[in-house]
């Protein structure tokens, strides 16, 4: 196909652009097979450039022969397009719509972009599970990487390496994934170097209404735990959910068949209520004409907040249990590649202090979330400007980024990375230059051949020039354990995410910027004594000889 | 003392969070509570008399009885005593020592920080109103000070000097103030250098239904003259109409735009002492919920209406400083009595308007003003003596708040932190120091304060270094000019340092302040470091002429360290 069909006014000028908080700008309008964009044609003026792929919905309306498109972007972002001549107005608008909407991934931009920076470290290499291994091999003997998944027959949504305990065998693994949805049979999520205790996730296992077990599954758990040692299976859904699960085959841990387990039920929501959610939240953030009243119970009525808390109680017990009961933990929910990754991903930042590097950080989303088969591309299809039935879309990522923000804003000095970091993973989640975040799984990735065809968002972040924007100046590298509060009044809305568009962070960035020139004062002066002192020391040695004669 | 039967109570135990407690030793003094651990440390907690706002005894259960302590600045204390008399006998204790009766009772007339009389003389002059006049660039010829309220004559709850227009004659002071409750006439409460303009206060005038003063209308046509250039002036009713109305029928209400030439009236809608005081109650109990659910909070944060009533001051003062700075037109700031929303109003614009109110000297100066020397009934709204409970209302804090909501938006503009605040906050109802006892100047005087107790202001500055925004730098565009905060319901924030004390001691935060303000420190010791090295090259080697001097700007100590070598 080409995009030309799509295109029937490529160009319109005299256009003028509405942005919350920024001055109208005046230009040409522009649309090609992956942007549009607008350009006054003046120095120092802002160009727009805006990925078909990031917008949400469009909506049009008309005054005489002035038409207005309002763009609603997958960032939440809202920007007005005033279009002379009604015609134009409309095939814009027609183009617009159908760009932003193709079915195929092959035509993403992605496949199209070509990086006009030359790619150093190739992020496709960021994460080997081969090199992941050998760390784990040196700290214990007990676990080895299988490839029974090398053909993803096992489990479709698996990638083609997983860490399984050494005494279980390919053939028990086979069995126990035909016990597990999806395939997903227990795998190693994290080891705890601190005392030797793991986090291992994997979807509800299938034991329908006559209570079906598998040995091999109960043998393949069993072999983490030390003798006499209890686990806890942490289900992310209430006992009541999970019980009607039954019904459709799905099911929990009985205790009769898990006698070393304890289950402990939690209530993170299923994805699909999700997107409600955040339909709701963005709904009430854009309308500043709101009441305090009004925007204080449409705040709650979205229950986005309930479920960030939610989730981060159920990722804080999760750490608990391995850090302070010295226990290893069985995470899972339903499918096991959404509630289990928010959880599974935000108690090992909770735990492990690498994760909270930059490079920890991207090797966390790659390994949990990207090869550990979150449908980003399901997921992020749509965003809150959806109007349509949704499908699968729901902002489990986005969800996840929300409660990294709440840790790092309430621990500012124990990450590396800033919130500008994360905002960046939610937009190239939904939107992207980049292939990384395109598939569902590591085996549709390989047949997308992501990795020929595409750059990965990892080889542009990692470049220092870019780096630079996403460094935290307040880090100072601790190896401690770090308890969030999830009292409801330390966690707050992600103004950053969700008030974005909606006010002027002018005075808030300066703010970042008087911090980092304190602090970078601050290495400066260290740098000078540092160097004198050190050339103090030297004058002292060498003139010592000439005092005595 | 005659009031303390038990003055010591061993084993009781202190219940920090529900799992965590430590058993000590609890003493009562004449003004404090002392818990003394029993661990080595001995770590001792005190609890000032004069801040407790209430005690409640639970039943008694198998393990003692239980005993809360709930402090006026938001802490709450939980002990378990063993035995249920040394119970009753804390219980009763500490109810009748919280409620002082008299002045003389009062923690500050008995505080004693070691100053000599000359010192503490010094110290109640580091604030003067009358430099802080002078700093606005006042113009001589339009504004004066009258005599008219020489000994409280005219207004015995306001200052004794008082800045009015030089055009309205004594006989207009007089009439105006007669015809304004309380005699809380029309005067200067702050002058804005930049455009001329000026923001005045008074109470509501006695305008019943028809009731007119043509001293009162002069003096607001005076007050208008005085900023030549503008044709019409702002009276602003910070009351809700309804509210204003209602006053009407008692002989009091607002100015008639029919008779008062060339005003425009505008009402905010601040509600009154009473909801104020209940809202506040419902926020705090949101704040004692235990393990709240998101929605419980988020329900009871919405139900308290306390971010509403804040959003109400913080517009006002918007209104007022827009008016002020952009308009350049002047504006009579009124409630009923003028004490409480007036001075939030008034002082909140100031803080807009002004960058000096936004550093720590600058709010000393600003709350002397506003709210000290006009009239802010201190004792009676922060309950310094067991008195009437409708008295009673936040007014204080919901100023305080606005400047942290503010805060919130403008990192860099305030000199100050979260903890000046929240220790003013304590200082209001803490009854300490001398400054915030009484409800007048005239009080003050007559109780002769100033000899007898110690003044809160140097106390702070000295302690300067701990209040300060690690943020804040002089030249900073946010520390120039006007403030103008975006007042969308969405900018509020629940303020967690003040109401949620409980919730921070628990957790052990990272706070970014805390740690640039010890990076700045430590920058200032190597800076310090480096001017020491600097005079090292001429010590080594006396033949050196071309040693730098002193500076940043000189540094070049590495060069030279090598041109020696």
């Amino acid at each position: 196909m080409e995009f030309a069909e799509l295109i029937k006014t490529p160009r319109v000028d005299g256009v003028d652009l509405h942005r919350p908080f920024m001055p109208t700008v005046e230009g040409t309008l522009c649309l090609t097979g992956h942007h549009l964009i607008l350009s006054s044609r003046q120095d120092n003026t802002e160009e727009l450039w805006l990925l078909h792929a990031n917008i949400d919905s469009i909506e049009k309306r008309f005054v005489g022969s002035l038409g207005t498109i309002i763009v609603k972007c997958k960032d939440l972002r809202v920007i007005q397009l005033d279009i002379p001549g009604m015609e134009e107005c409309l095939n814009i608008a027609s183009s617009i719509e159908a760009l932003s909407t193709l079915d195929s991934v092959s035509l993403m931009y992605p496949f199209f972009y070509r990086p006009l920076f030359e790619v150093i470290e190739d992020g496709w290499q960021l994460f080997v599970p081969e090199e992941a291994f050998k760390d784990l091999e040196s700290m214990t003997d007990e676990w080895r990487l299988s490839e029974v998944n090398k053909d993803f027959s096992v489990c479709p949504s698996y990638p083609s390496l997983l860490t399984v305990p050494k005494d279980i065998d390919d053939e028990s693994l086979c069995k126990a994934a035909s016990f597990r949805h999806g395939g997903r049979f227990p795998v190693l999520s994290y080891y705890h170097k601190k005392n030797g205790m793991v986090m291992m996730r994997a979807a509800q296992p299938l034991t329908g209404t006559n209570g079906r077990r598998c040995k091999e599954d109960e043998k393949l758990i069993n072999a983490t735990l030390c003798a006499g040692k209890r686990g806890y299976i942490i289900d992310t859904r209430t006992i009541a959910v999970a019980q009607q699960a039954k019904a459709r085959g799905g099911g929990f841990e009985q205790e009769a068949n898990y006698p070393q387990w304890r289950r402990i039920h939690k209530a993170i929501e299923r994805s699909n209520v999700l997107q409600d959610s955040l339909i709701k939240l963005v709904e009430a953030c854009n309308d500043q004409s709101h009441s305090m009243d009004r925007w204080l119970s449409k705040l709650e009525a979205s229950n986005w907040q309930s479920k960030v808390k939610e989730i981060l109680t159920t990722a804080c017990l999760a750490a608990q249990c391995i850090d302070r009961e010295g226990a290893s933990v069985l995470v899972h929910g339903t499918e096991g590649t959404d509630s289990t990754l928010q959880v599974t991903s935000l108690a090992q930042i909770i735990l492990d202090p690498a994760c909270r590097t930059i490079r920890g950080f991207e090797v966390l989303i790659e390994r949990e979330w990207l090869q550990a088969g979150h449908p980003f591309q399901q997921r992020c299809a749509q965003s809150a400007y959806s109007n349509g039935k949704p499908r699968s879309e729901a902002p489990v990522f986005l969800l996840f980024l929300d409660c990294v923000w709440q840790i790092l804003r309430q621990f500012p000095c124990s990450f590396q990375f800033n919130e500008n970091l994360l905002i960046m993973f939610f937009e190239h989640a939904y939107a992207s230059q980049f292939g990384t975040f395109l598939g569902n799984c590591v085996a549709e990735r390989v047949k997308l051949q992501l990795s020929q065809k595409t750059v990965s968002l990892w080889s542009w972040v990692n470049r220092p020039q870019e780096l630079e924007r996403f460094l935290n100046p307040l880090y100072e590298p601790n190896n401690l354990v770090i308890w969030p509060s999830v009292a409801p009044q330390s966690l707050l809305l992600w103004e950053g995410v969700f008030l974005r568009w909606n006010r002027s962070t002018k005075c808030l960035d300066e703010a970042c910027q008087e911090m980092v020139h304190i602090i970078e004062y601050n290495k400066e002066l260290q740098n000078k004594v540092n160097s004198l002192r050190r050339q103090l020391a030297q004058l002292e040695t060498e003139e010592s000889p000439l005092q005595t004669p | 003392m005659e009031h303390i039967r038990t003055p010591k109570v061993e084993n009781v135990r202190m219940i920090v969070t529900p799992r965590k407690s430590t058993v000590g030793t609890l003493y009562l003094s004449s003004t404090h509570t002392i818990f003394v651990e029993n661990s080595e440390a001995l770590k001792e907690t005190w609890v000032l008399h004069s801040l407790v706002y209430n005690v409640e005894r639970l039943p008694a259960n198998s393990s003692g009885s239980p005993l809360i302590i709930r402090c006026k600045n938001f802490h709450v204390y939980r002990l378990l005593i063993l035995q249920e008399k040394d119970c009753l006998d804390v219980l009763a204790c500490l109810t009748r020592l919280s409620r002082p009766e008299r002045y003389g009772e009062l923690f500050c007339f008995s505080f004693n920080p070691n100053l000599d009389k000359e010192l503490r003389e010094k110290a109640w002059g580091f604030i003067d109103l009358k430099a802080e006049f002078s700093r606005m660039g006042i113009p001589r010829n339009l504004w004066h000070v009258t005599a008219a309220n020489h000994e409280y004559r005219l207004c015995d709850t306001y200052p004794s000097e008082l800045f009015v227009p030089k055009s309205a004659s004594p006989a207009v002071i007089v009439g105006s103030a007669k015809f304004r409750s309380r005699g809380r006439l029309p005067v200067l409460s702050y002058f804005h250098r930049d455009t001329g303009a000026s923001i005045c206060r008074s109470s509501q005038p006695l305008s019943g239904f028809s009731a007119r003063s043509s001293d009162d209308e002069q003096m607001l046509q005076a007050i208008m003259k005085s900023n030549p250039v503008s044709e019409f002036m702002y009276v602003v009713d910070t009351r809700p109409k309804l509210n204003a109305m209602a006053n009407r029928a008692a002989g009091k209400g607002y100015e008639n735009e029919d008779h008062y030439t060339n005003i425009k009236l505008q009402f905010i809608g601040i509600e009154n002492i009473h909801v104020m005081r209940n809202s506040q109650q419902k926020l705090i109990d949101v704040g004692e919920l235990a393990a709240p659910s998101m929605s419980d909070f988020l329900w009871g944060l919405e139900n308290s209406g306390w971010l509403k009533h804040i959003k109400a001051v913080l517009d006002a003062g918007v209104f007022i400083a827009k008016a002020v700075a952009e308009e350049g037109v002047s504006v009579l700031v009124h409630c009923s009595d003028g004490w409480d929303r007036t001075a939030q109003a008034c002082s909140v614009a100031s803080v807009l308007l002004d960058p000096y109110y936004r550093t720590i000297k600058g709010l000393m100066v600003l709350i002397e003003k506003d709210w000290v020397s006009f009239g802010h009934k201190f004792s009676h709204r922060y309950a310094h003596l067991d008195g009437d409970p409708k008295e009673v209302s936040p007014v204080m804090d919901q100023f305080l708040e606005c400047v942290w909501q503010l805060m919130q938006q403008f990192p860099c503009a305030f000199e100050f932190n979260e903890r000046f605040l929240i220790q003013l906050h304590t200082h209001i109802y803490s009854c300490q120091y001398g400054n915030f006892i009484c409800n007048c100047q005239k009080e003050r005087r007559d109780l002769r304060l100033k000899e007898r107790t110690h003044s809160l202001w140097p106390h702070l500055w000295e302690n300067r270094a701990e209040y300060t925004n690690p943020l804040y730098r002089t030249g900073h565009s946010q520390t120039r000019g006007v403030l103008k905060p975006l007042t969308t319901a969405y900018c509020f924030k629940f303020w967690k340092g003040m109401y949620s004390r409980a919730e921070k001691s628990v957790a052990s935060y990272q706070s970014p302040a805390d740690c640039l303000n010890a990076v700045r420190e430590e920058s200032q010791q190597l800076e310090e470091e480096l001017s020491a090295h600097q005079e090292v090259p001429r010590e080594t080697d006396a033949g050196q002429e071309t040693c730098p001097t002193e500076g940043k700007e000189n540094f070049r100590g590495e060069e030279e360290v090598q041109q020696v070598v």
